[in-house]
């Protein structure tokens, strides 16, 4: 069983190379997506004061906890040929697991952003304000000032997605070939007694995992000694 | 003189009670304005106000004697300076903090480079222009801090207690530096401090900021040596404050001339200098005009009672010796003594009871 796995792991394998392609790409591009919405509601969320703050605050915590599976349902009511949004011709592709990894991501990115900018001084955003920094300015200058703990949101933002497999299993299929990600593949191996395959597709899960993990932590690291 | 910079008919509150309640304050141009008074009364509010970073619930603020709207309120706060309480820095290298208000104004990178590394130099931190920020020490910081509200060449500098955190040699030292840039420079200036030896190197006037109100504004002397009201009388303590010069200093005795008086005090100032002579009422002793018996008070005037109040089990003489020079005596003593209105005394303090402010 092991030799047959170092086969697949280091034989090149292309089947195997395609799925963990896949994963980093919808994943990837789910985080990205999240940070667009996440960056400026989270930002919006820290530095405005208006009723109902406090409640949009909690609301966002609440979805950083948010089940994959009933985000997988939700998406799938929508995305079903005769739901709403059916006509799109979009569930079981590619791009309906984007859609619901950027639902489970997008709550982890905004809550942290609002957290990482509300630990700043208060005060800081005034002096900004009193050395002539425009609004924006300000807004870039504080997101600097916060760079670390938004990389770390970024990060797990990333990570909430990339191991999460209900929602890519209810809204993509696990179509060989189309949308067949690193999760859905390890559940579908295990599920026919494939330990080998199985075990190869987790190695590069984590392998995966860890990369961007590592390669974000560097840049911290990096963004401290500077 | 023109007012720069001017507040009026203001009004801030709090959860329905006032915090800031000011009719008409005004900001001489050159001129620095140090506003004083406890913590609590309302100074920091004001200077937000000044700075356009709240919006009161009523009145204006004039620069240059407009109104500052809304949307004028960016290119206003490019033409001042502020400085808070804490350095507030930027965690970055110290050149990029002092860069950070020219960068905002998107200066040229050769003109920002020089101004900043000019301001590095004049307050002695050139050495730590790559250091980053939150490496320094705190009075480091609050150098970086003034370097880069100073780089901006600002109209008005407005500073928010910016010494108050820092230990007594290093704030003794960035104080008597401030006094020199600000000197030098001529930059308009409010200064807020709930200190009264800062108050005193610093103002050209001074401002008393008792509950949200302004109780005095005036040159320090007539703020300092007749408050108008109790308040501000209570809050300076100090009450007898007299312009004068050094005209010798000797092994830490220095002698002050004043109003064609020679006075003894204490301290290290170099002869020629002007000071503010200081001193405080409960410091000093009265004695009958004739035959006073020999003591340690080294100063000794001869003067005529000019008017005595009673506050509570004390009462408050005011003799005029050439200048007013006030007194906080026991009403027994008062009593005992007879002391009533012209009588001729002797007033004497000790040369250690003399607060010098070089000016």
């Amino acid at each position: 069983m092991l030799q047959h796995a170092l086969a697949l792991l280091f034989g090149g394998d292309p089947e195997v190379w395609q799925i963990t392609l896949l994963s980093l790409e919808v994943s990837g591009l789910a985080t990205c997506i999240s940070l667009l919405i996440g960056l400026p509601i989270g930002t919006w969320l820290a530095l405005m004061h208006f009723r109902g703050r406090g409640f949009l605050l909690s609301l966002v915590n609440t979805g950083m906890a948010l089940p994959p599976v009933v985000v997988g349902l939700v998406v799938s009511i929508l995305l079903w040929r005769s739901g709403p949004l059916g006509d799109l011709h979009l569930i079981y592709t590619p791009a309906a697991i984007v859609i619901a990894q950027t639902i489970i991501a997008a709550p982890v990115v905004t809550g942290l952003t609002a957290a990482a900018l509300q630990q700043l001084n208060p005060r800081l955003r005034l002096q900004l304000l009193g050395l002539g920094a425009s609004r924006s300015q300000t807004v870039l200058a504080l997101w600097q000032e916060a760079r670390l703990p938004l990389l770390a949101a970024l990060m797990a933002g990333f990570g909430s997605v990339i191991s999460e497999v209900g929602a890519s299993m209810m809204v993509g299929g696990n179509i060989r070939y189309q949308t067949r990600v690193l999760t859905t593949a390890i559940v579908l191996e295990t599920g026919k007694g494939e330990f080998a395959s199985a075990i190869v597709l987790s190695v590069l899960l984590l392998v995966l995992a860890l990369l961007v993990n590592f390669a974000l932590t560097w840049i911290q690291q990096h963004g401290v000694r500077r | 003189m023109s007012a720069i910079l001017e507040i009026q008919n203001l009004l801030v509150r709090r959860e329905q009670s006032p915090v800031l309640d000011i009719d008409h304050l005004a900001v001489e141009e050159g001129e620095v304005l140090a506003v004083i008074g406890p913590n609590g009364a309302g100074k920091s509010t004001l200077l937000l106000v000044l700075a356009c970073l709240l919006r009161p619930e009523r009145g204006q603020v004039f620069f240059r004697g407009n109104p500052i709207a809304a949307q004028d309120e960016l290119t206003y706060r490019r033409r001042i300076g502020l400085v808070l309480q804490e350095p507030l820095l930027l965690d970055r290298s110290v050149y990029d903090n002092v860069a950070a208000g020219l960068r905002f104004r998107r200066l040229p990178r050769q003109a920002i480079a020089q101004r900043v590394d000019e301001w590095l130099n004049r307050l002695g931190i050139s050495a730590l222009r790559d250091r980053p920020a939150r490496k320094l020490s705190g009075g480091e910081a609050q150098r970086a801090s003034l370097a880069r509200a100073f780089a901006l060449q600002p109209e008005v500098l407005l500073l928010d207690e910016p010494f108050s955190a820092l230990d007594s040699p290093t704030r003794t030292r960035l104080l008597e530096e401030l006094h020199s840039l600000l000197r030098a420079t001529s930059i308009t200036t409010v200064f807020i401090t709930h200190d009264l030896d800062e108050a005193l190197l610093l103002g050209d006037r001074v401002a008393v900021l008792l509950n949200g109100r302004l109780h005095q504004v005036g040159p320090p002397q007539t703020v300092f040596g007749s408050p108008t009201n109790p308040d501000v009388a209570a809050f300076v303590g100090v009450e007898t404050i007299i312009d004068g010069h050094v005209i010798a200093c000797q092994e830490g005795q220095v002698i002050v001339e004043s109003n064609g008086l020679r006075l003894e005090a204490v301290g290290e100032i170099e002869v020629g200098r002007p000071v503010l002579f200081c001193l405080r009422p409960e410091d000093v002793t009265l004695l009958p005009e004739e035959g006073s018996p020999t003591s340690s008070a080294r100063n000794r005037l001869l003067g005529h009672i000019k008017r005595i109040t009673v506050q509570g089990p004390l009462a408050h003489v005011v003799i005029d010796c050439g200048f007013p020079l006030m007194a906080l005596i026991t009403r027994a003593s008062a009593r005992e003594m007879g002391l009533v209105e012209n009588r001729v005394v002797t007033a004497a303090f000790k040369a250690s009871a003399v607060h010098l402010i070089p000016r």
